[in-house]
């Protein structure tokens, strides 16, 4: 049994947090001080400002930028909405409190900055985003959770009232939500030696059930669907921090396969950010291949999956590891797909016992 | 085989028999017909003396009638110049009383005046009509009327004369007749607001049957020059015209004749006309006779061939001409080209400043522009279109502009969708203008002539004819051009407005947060930025 501990990270990252945002501050602040119409300036998030880096395996910003002025009668509002956000954020930061995206919209209303409809205030947020280079998460600005983690790994609370408290996340079999708390906490200790990540409750609970985190010390990780951004934020970290190496199994189709991708290479929505993405994680099944090999109960792909392969094809996240493009060539070609469940035609144990170990071991020795 | 009988009516009893061509089509109609007549009237004999007038209205509830029709008295005072005696009972007792051989710009719709309303009234409830007038003589005449319908001759049944201490001019009429309020009354207090805004120097009071009071002040004591009598223009003559002209006039030879009793003829226009009609033969010794072409007008007649002057046929005389000459004569006077246009001096239009205070006084609208063409001529009779815009203050927004139509400083309130100013409006290209037809705009058109070219006998609304179409469609483009500037350099001082509190609302706020968010005390003055973003603005104007 190996121990792992990364300790300070979170603290460290508050810190940080909270001076970017006073930066602003106080960039906005001396421009008025002296007589000027303050200015903003941040990258372009325009389509065409989105590229694909293949270094850094993500699609990233580029060297384009925008400047809000707030000298511009058309820029004025949202402006101020932004120097709004930003000061709402610090104090939620310094406060160690918080929101979701809904709340942010119902709390401007406190300040008397009313955002036209929940658009306006996430368009804000992400302009927050953008201008200081952190996603939303770490100014405590979290989505409704829906994703959940187990496996033995243990974590040290920072948020208030919980600082310092430890738990393992083996501790309760249905798994315990990435949620604003468990995002923000130090990882104490792990004896896991890898990352599963799971498309669907069912299977989750399943490899739970079949002790997937003992057999392979793993740590079993929902996705549930697109992996949110702390989920992927979440998922990085255990890779980075812990060191060791992420699979990920998503229903046989183009959408789980690009399920898998998000996690690995990102999302172009999220190009002004760092730290989602784990590019070395690794995309175990269900594979179009699978399908064949396996003999796996199917249904047939209708023309959106059809098209969607089509987008996928020539999606630059896409062009790296040869995986990827041979895999799509097998769905058009068997024009079939299969989700996660369909192993159960050959008993409810069998992906657990047979297919999870090929899939792991045989991914991991090529990988090495 | 049944037998036809013929028998000859008179005028008063054809209108009897007629009476929805003057307007009394129903009771309600009746009522209101019967207002305007004797309110025109009155100020038509207000302006003769340039008096400002002061007209006083009262209808007053004398009994039921029928289920949807009540029996009213009728009474309309006036300052205006009153009648003379010997006229009073024609006046009012004999329908188409008087010769009218001249043209001059009347209100009256049919010249018929108050007489058919005291016809109507008569018919109605055969009671008698009562008129006192004065023109400022030291005696006021009373007349108690009745009109002898099938001889078409006044009947009166008492006369008083009064003594006029304060020199009263004016004329008072009043008689009973039926009719439904009710369904009027909206129409009626339309005309008297209408009637305020083109007779802006008159003061109108209507006390209705309920007796609620109904005031419209005058808004200046300016008056427009009266109108003037005018000889008929020979493009606008008929055969009927000629006819009476020839019967009442006193010269002996068509010189004459065309000379004194037409509009814009003189001794040359006259001689040429004769020639060219084939009234006189003109001839020189050379060639004989000469055709119309072949005669050199300028510097007095004389042959193109030889420079010789010529000799002409004597005029002949007018009263001798037959039935066919007098139709031929009128073609003739329709074809001759060399007429000089009507002389529109003899009109009086209203004028942009007294047509601007009218509709002010109206509808206070928060702009308002006037335009008065140029006078222009249909077939013969002169004309001049005077044309307001006006926008917001009591217009209502509704979905098409509202649209004020005046004929000789009269209203026209039915078959606005007729009319020819309805046309021009309805097909012009409004968003050239940016103007679209939910603003709060009111178009008023004004026609003056002394002959209003009335489509209908009903004479509500003008007919389309294209040289009035230009005129109103012309005076429309200039009136719009300019609410077009009025409405752009709004919106640019309201956009200038909005951008300013823009800025006013979100800098402060911007200077909050973002004194928060730096952990500083004190806030950044901003008042210096936004003064800026006025001074900038003025300046890049």
């Amino acid at each position: 049994m190996t121990q792992k501990k990364s300790k300070g990270v979170i603290a460290e990252k508050k810190n940080e947090i909270m001076g970017s945002l006073k930066k602003l501050g106080i960039k906005i602040y001396d421009q008025l001080d002296s007589g000027v119409f303050p200015t903003i300036t941040m990258p372009s998030r325009s389509t065409e400002n989105i590229h694909y880096d293949p270094d850094v395996r993500q699609y990233i910003l580029g060297e384009k930028s925008v400047t809000r002025s707030a000298r511009n009668i058309r820029h004025v509002k949202p402006f101020t909405q932004l120097a709004w956000a930003a000061m709402f954020s610090n104090e939620l930061t310094f406060h160690r409190k918080t929101s979701t995206l809904r709340d942010v919209y119902y709390s401007a209303q406190a300040y008397n900055m009313t955002f036209k409809d929940q658009q306006e205030s996430n368009n804000i947020i992400t302009d927050l985003e953008t201008a200081t280079g952190r996603s939303r998460e770490d100014f405590n600005i979290f989505p409704e959770e829906r994703s959940a983690v187990f496996g033995d790994l243990t974590i040290e609370y920072t948020v208030p009232g919980y600082e310092g408290k430890t738990l393992n996340l083996s501790s309760h079999p249905d798994g315990v939500l990435i949620g604003p708390a468990l995002t923000s906490s130090e990882f104490a200790s792990t004896t896991a030696d890898k990352v599963i990540a799971i498309e669907k409750g069912g299977l989750f609970t399943r490899f739970i059930e079949e002790n997937v985190h003992k057999k392979h010390n793993a740590v079993l990780v929902l996705t549930a669907g697109q992996a949110p951004r702390q989920t992927r934020y979440f998922i990085r970290r255990l890779h980075d921090e812990l060191k060791i190496p992420v699979y990920i199994f998503t229903d046989g189709d183009p959408w789980g396969m690009h399920i898998a991708m998000v996690i690995i290479s990102g999302s172009a929505n999220a190009a002004h950010l760092r730290d989602l993405t784990t590019p070395d994680a690794v995309w175990s099944g269900v594979w179009a291949s699978d399908i064949v090999n396996y003999k796996l109960p199917t249904d047939p792909l209708d023309d959106v999956d059809i098209k969607r392969l089509h987008e996928l094809q020539r999606d630059p996240r896409y062009q790296g590891d040869p995986l990827w493009q041979r895999e799509i060539k097998t769905f058009l070609k068997i024009r079939r797909k299969a989700e996660q469940e369909a192993f159960s035609r050959y008993g409810l144990t069998y992906i657990v016992d047979k297919y999870l170990p090929a899939k792991l071991y045989d991914k991991s020795k090529k990988k090495k | 085989m049944a037998q036809a009988t013929f028998e000859e009516i008179s005028a008063s009893d054809f209108f009897y028999r007629n009476r929805d061509i003057a307007g009394f089509t129903n009771p309600s109609r009746a009522i209101f017909a019967a207002i305007r007549e004797l309110v025109e009237n009155s100020l038509d004999a207000a302006e003769s003396l340039k008096i400002p007038p002061d007209i006083y209205i009262r209808l007053s509830f004398e009994g039921e009638a029928s289920k949807d029709t009540q029996v009213y008295k009728l009474r309309v005072e006036d300052n205006g110049s009153g009648i003379q005696p010997r006229f009073i009972p024609s006046a009012f007792g004999q329908v188409l009383y008087g010769s009218k051989y001249k043209l001059k710009q009347m209100r009256g719709t049919f010249g018929l005046g108050g007489k058919m309303a005291v016809l109507y009234g008569q018919i109605m409830t055969h009671q008698p009509a009562h008129v006192t007038s004065s023109t400022g003589s030291a005696k006021i005449y009373s007349f108690k009327l009745m009109m002898d319908i099938q001889r078409n001759r006044p009947l009166i049944l008492d006369r008083k004369v009064l003594i006029n201490k304060e020199q009263w001019h004016g004329t008072i009429v009043e008689f009973t007749l039926e009719g439904d309020y009710l369904r009027a009354r909206s129409k009626i207090l339309e005309y008297f607001k209408q009637t305020a805004m083109v007779n802006p120097y008159a003061n109108l009071t209507f006390v209705d049957p309920k007796g609620r009071l109904y005031k419209f002040t005058r808004a200046t004591k300016v008056m427009p020059e009266p109108p003037k009598e005018t000889e008929p223009h020979p493009y606008g003559v008929d055969v009927e015209l000629l006819q009476r002209l020839i019967q009442v006039t006193p010269y002996k030879n068509m010189q004459e004749f065309l000379k004194n009793h037409f509009h814009r003829v003189g001794d040359i226009t006259a001689q040429k006309f004769q020639v060219f009609s084939g009234l006189t033969d003109a001839s020189c010794g050379k060639h004989g006779k000469l055709a119309y072409q072949d005669i050199n007008w300028t510097g007095g007649p004389t042959c193109s061939g030889c420079s010789k002057a010529l000799t002409f046929s004597s005029s002949k005389n007018p009263k001798k001409l037959s039935h066919q000459e007098i139709v031929r004569l009128m073609q003739q006077l329709k074809k001759f080209k060399e007429f000089l246009p009507p002389d529109a001096s003899c009109l009086s239009p209203l004028g942009e400043d007294l047509l601007k205070a009218g509709i002010m006084k109206e509808l206070n609208p928060e702009y308002l522009v006037v335009n008065q063409r140029k006078p222009a001529t249909y077939a013969g009779h002169p004309f001049i279109i005077e044309m307001g815009i006006a926008y917001g203050g009591d217009i209502p927004r509704k979905n098409s502009f509202v649209i004020y139509r005046f004929a000789n400083k009269i209203p026209l309130l039915y078959d606005e969708a007729s009319d020819v100013s309805y046309r021009v409006i309805n097909s012009m290209n409004w968003r050239r203008y940016k103007v679209s037809p939910d603003m709060p705009i009111a178009i008023v058109v004004h026609i003056c002539s002394t002959k209003v070219p009335y489509k209908t006998v009903g004479k509500e609304f003008i007919s389309d004819r294209p040289e009035v179409r230009k005129e109103v469609a012309n005076a429309l483009r200039e009136v719009s051009r300019q609410l077009q500037h009025f409405l752009s350099k709004r919106e640019h001082v309201d956009r200038e407005k909005r951008r300013l509190s823009v800025f006013a609302k979100y800098l402060p706020r911007i200077a909050e947060f973002s004194t928060v968010l730096a952990g500083k005390e004190r806030r950044p003055d901003i008042q210096k930025l936004i003064k800026s973003v006025q001074k900038y603005d003025t300046e890049e104007k």
